[in-house]
């Protein structure tokens, strides 16, 4: 199934690359606080896809093992948001994030929890200020790791009853002379899209005091 | 007395933002925009731009870097470093190359306090 390209138009995507940006951004001065030196965060390109697009994508690029923290999302837009790693690259994240002077086996055990916080700081930065932005409250749920390959993060339950999207992100992370990079993937029914094109559409025309909300004419 | 602003930054709903801003603060002034950094320097040296608000975080250089530039270009130019990472690191930096930093979502508030400032120094940059 081809994804709705024309679902957002290019003004939305902007918008929406812009609140990931800020929110990315604001997730970065909290991970400062934590590490006690600069970190960047920065998010060069959103696209929006089909879940096979996504899947394709995902796997062409990271064909080995990936570790993800997981967090399911509620309110006018529905839907779940991963940060995805490559299995490899999660201790390096990890000990950039704890400092870096701890012994292997502690690094192994902190890592969980490790994770979960710093990909909770990151997803929770980016939903908080889409949220806040856009005028609505979204509830999270706690993150959770998941292992495994590529496509299984997209085939978690329940599955969309109708249709889905996928939002995704590159995402760099930059601290402690470390370079990571990773993804962001947004998962949400076609009704929460339409929902997220509105809200789009109110904010920027309350951001610019441009042009007019889009209105959905299949209603 | 009317001032041209260059305005750099890769999101053109940022651009949008800082304009309708601007517009409703000083209606007179010329706008100058770009995307990027590079974009940025060769509009710059076209058209000397009086003041330079850039975002910070760009594909390419970032607005610290352009910023730097800038300064070089001119010891006088009003410039502002527009983020949301307000990292003591991005600050001290910006204020490094004398340029002020201005919190993103960029509020009509805080570019009309930035503003007014740079206007005050122009005029008595001029004298």
């Amino acid at each position: 199934v081809s994804p709705p390209k024309t679902a957002l138009d290019e003004l939305e995507l902007d918008a929406l690359t812009e609140l990931v940006n800020i929110g990315v951004s604001k997730a970065a001065l909290s991970l400062r606080e934590m590490v006690n030196e600069q970190v960047i965060l920065s998010v060069p390109e959103l696209r929006l896809l089909s879940r096979n697009e996504a899947i394709a994508i995902l796997t062409a690029q990271e064909a080995g093992r990936l570790v993800a923290v997981h967090q399911v999302f509620e309110g006018d837009i529905n839907g779940r948001v991963l940060l995805i790693f490559p299995e490899t690259k999660s201790l390096e994240l990890v000990r950039a994030v704890t400092g870096g002077e701890l012994p292997l086996e502690d690094i192994i055990e902190l890592e969980q929890e490790a994770l979960a916080e710093t990909g909770n700081i990151i997803l929770n930065g980016c939903l908080a200020t889409i949220a806040n932005q856009l005028q609505r409250t979204l509830k999270m749920s706690l993150p959770e790791i998941l292992r495994g390959a590529g496509h299984e993060f997209f085939e978690l339950d329940p599955p969309p009853v109708a249709g889905d999207v996928v939002m995704f992100l590159y995402i760099n992370f930059a601290m402690k002379k470390r370079d990571i990079q990773g993804y962001i993937v947004m998962l949400m029914d076609l009704p929460s899209l339409a929902a997220l094109k509105e809200l789009l559409a109110e904010y920027i025309q309350r951001t610019t005091g441009e042009g007019m909300p889009s209105h959905d004419l299949s209603r | 007395m009317t001032y041209s602003v260059l305005i750099v930054d890769d999101s053109k709903l940022a651009r949008m933002a800082v304009a309708k801003a601007l517009n409703a603060l000083y209606p007179d002034w010329t706008r100058i925009e770009a995307t990027n950094a590079d974009e940025a320097l060769v509009l710059a040296r076209q058209s000397l731009p009086d003041i330079a608000l850039l975002d910070f975080n760009m594909p390419g250089r970032d607005g610290l870097d352009l910023a730097g530039d800038f300064r070089g270009m001119s010891t006088d130019m009003p410039i502002a470093v527009i983020s949301a990472n307000l990292q003591q690191e991005v600050v001290n930096k910006a204020g490094d190359v004398g340029a002020s930093f201005l919190p993103k979502p960029l509020t009509q508030e805080a570019l009309g306090e930035f503003l007014r400032d740079a206007v005050a120094r122009l005029t008595a940059a001029s004298k």
